[in-house]
């Protein structure tokens, strides 16, 4: 076995581990708090796609040229626009259900993720759209000889310092601030917190455009990665980013970046030493097997119904 | 929000609070809606659309001022009729108005349906038989589309509307029919008819192995198990070149019936259609032969169904769906009941499968979507959950529009997302409600 290929697929893991993570954070946050799966998240990251490149065009064309002030804009921009999707998607098709049957949520959920689609279909072309690298470079490691090295490109370090500084705010958000402690205990008992003066509808608001916003981290990151995406992006990596939210245990934050990690690093290493084609299917069967196995997950405790 | 005892005062609409939401949600619309429809991608270009946000937020201004003006009436007229959003128009002196509230309130008191139940099966059934003798070659095979949607939404129902698993990969199965069919006859050299109960065999198989351990948890992993499970199918049946033919597909055999075949030569040991009755070969009488035998078997299958909702297990689905920590205390085993109900859906959607198979004479993954997947789920829930006539009346339609219009298709997935979410904020029931089996006393 090559050290080289192994330490490369576990570098190429980290960063798909550490957008999978930062995806997560959104279905592990909303399921937390209302007990549902926001199948439409997929599809907010999605956007935030369509809009880094938007907004880049949108920049440049006004003559911006510092390219770490675009980045920084860039990101800015994105996250308060898939930010305010977020928001309007809880408010339109989520919160008149709040109190009604357990299954309305999902299937309002689908059909929100069949409009996003659809919308971004039909207002930019089914077409695979592409944006133009903006970092080039990258640094070499572990050189020994021609061909052996790990190389890891800026824009992977940069996703993964990104994604990593952004956890660390938001866990500090939650952990150390008035907000964080309202979502809490929004998240631990929603009619309680109502009593006790929290506004819960507020929180879940925000609770949504901080998933989103995440989302839209990643999507950004990504972008300027690969540099191409089209209005289906978001279903596959949706699943795989639930998949890391149950892996690492669902309802907890830390637990959302651990199983995207462990998940990315998995999925790589069984890319690159099996099979390329069946890399979906086995981040598929591996959600299987975790509910099977662990449901509760890494870090998750177990649920425990109540009557 | 606005101000109700300003509204009682004045006897009337306030219009001003009324305004200044619909102004913010045109804003929030505009914000929305700008980068993503005012600037459009073309390559590393783009072109400029600056109208498209502002007609956008226009009609979600003016949406926003119809609901508020809706919801200001229904406030005022002191009505609180169900749940639906709409009920208050019902007492608008219009027309149409009139006329909705009546039919609503016929259908709520739901004794014309016992009134004319024969009578409306008599139209029904013979409806159905005059598909074969009127329509061309074109609308046939639209037809027997129609029937598979409606053998599909019904096995889906079971599932989603009877026991309330949510069930996203329902095309899984409705695959592993169509492959079961197609591989069997390619390797085994299965027949039609010794296909189909494989194929359902195999469906059903694989629901349960799927479904028993995630059934054992907490409802909603279900919904996201299949809707993997579903990729997963796709995925394989797409990439395992060597045993399916990848994406270009397999072709299938028409079934043949007590060795008559519908082809226009006989494979060695057969006799053709046209012969047999020395009439000239026309490929339509094997669309009508498929098309009559579909109808039989979604019969059979309509009739199953009640039977069903009727029998212990099927009021266990339905109890489950309600309560199941109550349940649970009953005695019932939710596992198995669930897993019943899922198996069952499982099944009909390898029927399904299999006469999608042998309808096409071919299959590919391409017929086998999350895309497939959402539309049955949108006919059961547009059908409303639970509902057979409900059920099948969404299907045909769903079918036969994207035909009939092409802007339709365009729109499809986005008007049938629309339709999902609004669905279940105004009319959770469906258009048309189930009806609950309900003890009668004899006589």
């Amino acid at each position: 076995m090559n050290l080289h290929i192994l330490a490369q697929q576990a570098v190429n893991g980290l960063v798909l581990g550490s957008v999978y993570g930062l995806i997560a954070v959104g279905y592990t946050m909303v399921y937390g708090i209302l007990g549902m799966i926001n199948f439409a998240h997929g599809d907010i990251y999605m956007i935030s796609a369509y809009l880094t490149a938007i907004f880049l065009a949108l920049l440049t064309f006004f003559g911006l040229k510092s390219i770490p002030l675009i980045l920084l804009l860039v990101l800015l921009l994105t996250m308060v626009f898939t930010a305010l999707y977020g928001w309007a998607v809880e408010r339109i098709a989520y919160r008149p259900l709040r109190n009604s049957s357990r299954m309305a949520p999902l299937i309002s959920a689908i059909g929100v993720s069949l409009i996003l689609q659809n919308y971004v279909r039909m207002a930019q072309g089914a077409r695979n759209q592409g944006m133009p690298p903006l970092l080039e470079g990258n640094i070499r490691l572990l050189t020994s000889g021609a061909e052996q090295f790990v190389q890891i490109t800026h824009t992977q370090v940069l996703i993964i310092l990104t994604a990593f500084v952004s956890m660390g705010l938001l866990q500090f958000l939650i952990h150390h601030t008035a907000l964080g402690r309202a979502c809490r205990a929004v998240q631990q008992d929603r009619v309680m917190a109502a009593l006790l003066g929290v506004d819960t509808n507020r929180i879940i608001s925000i609770v949504f455009t901080l998933g989103a916003g995440m989302a839209a981290v990643a999507g950004t990151l990504v972008t300027f990665n690969y540099g191409s995406f089209d209005f289906f992006i978001g279903f596959v990596i949706g699943i795989k980013a639930f998949t890391a939210a149950v892996l690492g245990g669902i309802g907890s934050l830390p637990g959302a970046m651990l199983g995207g990690v462990v998940l990315g690093v998995a999925e790589a290493v069984f890319s690159g030493y099996v099979n390329t084609d069946y890399k979906d299917v086995f981040a598929f069967s591996l959600l299987v097997l975790v509910l099977i196995v662990r449901p509760s997950g890494l870090l998750g405790r177990p649920e425990v119904e109540k009557v | 929000m606005m101000v109700p005892s300003e509204e009682i005062r004045s006897r009337g609409v306030v219009w001003t609070p009324l305004l200044r939401d619909a102004l913010i949600a045109g804003l929030i619309g505009w914000l929305l809606f700008a980068p993503l429809t005012g600037v459009a991608l073309a390559g590393y270009d783009w072109v400029m659309h600056w109208e498209r946000p502002l007609w956008l937020a226009g009609i979600v201004a003016a949406g926003r001022l119809l609901m508020g003006w809706v919801m200001a009436r229904r406030r005022l007229s002191g009505i609180h009729e169900g749940r639906g959003a709409w009920s208050g128009l019902g007492r608008e002196p219009s027309f149409i108005f009139t006329m909705i509230s009546g039919w609503r309130a016929l259908a709520k008191s739901g004794a014309w349906r016992e009134k004319y139940s024969k009578l409306i099966y008599i139209i029904v059934t013979i409806t159905a038989l005059l598909p074969p003798l009127f329509l061309g070659k074109y609308w046939l095979n639209v037809a027997i589309l129609a029937l598979i949607y409606v053998l599909l939404s019904l096995g889906l129902n079971i599932v989603v509307g009877l026991a309330g698993l949510l069930d996203l990969g329902f095309v899984a199965f409705y695959a592993v029919g169509a492959y079961g069919y197609g591989l069997g006859s390619h390797y085994l050299g299965l027949s039609f008819w010794s296909a189909l109960p494989f194929a359902a065999v195999l469906a059903a198989g694989c629901g349960v192995v799927l479904g028993f351990p995630v059934l054992r948890m907490h409802g909603d992993y279900l919904a996201i198990v299949t809707l993997g499970f579903g990729e997963i199918v796709r995925l394989l049946l797409n990439n395992w070149v060597s045993l399916t033919g990848g994406p270009n597909g397999i072709r299938v055999p028409f079934p043949s019936v007590l060795g008559v075949e519908f082809s226009r030569r006989a494979s060695p040991g057969y006799v053709t259609f046209h012969e047999y009755f020395s009439i000239p070969y026309d490929s339509v009488y094997r669309d009508k032969f498929m098309y009559l035998l579909l109808l039989i078997v979604v019969c059979g299958m309509v009739f199953f169904v009640r039977r069903l909702r009727r029998m212990p297990l099927g009021r266990a689905w339905e109890a489950l769906r309600e309560d199941e920590i109550a349940c649970r205390a009953l005695g019932i085993n939710p596992v198995t009941v669930k897993l019943s109900a899922f198996g069952l859906g499982a099944m009909t959607g390898g029927v399904g499968g299999v006469f999608f198979a042998a309808s096409q004479g071919f299959v590919n993954p391409t017929s086998f979507t999350f895309m497939e997947s959402a539309h049955i789920l949108a006919i059961v829930v547009l059908g409303g959950m639970g509902s057979t006539s409900g059920v099948i009346v969404a299907a045909v339609i769903l079918t036969v529009l994207p035909e009939t219009l092409r802007d339709f298709a365009e729109y499809r997935g986005l008007l049938i997302g629309l339709a999902m979410v609004l669905m279940m904020i105004w009319r959770p029931g469906g258009l048309l409600r189930a009806r609950r089996a309900v003890f009668q006393k004899p006589g």
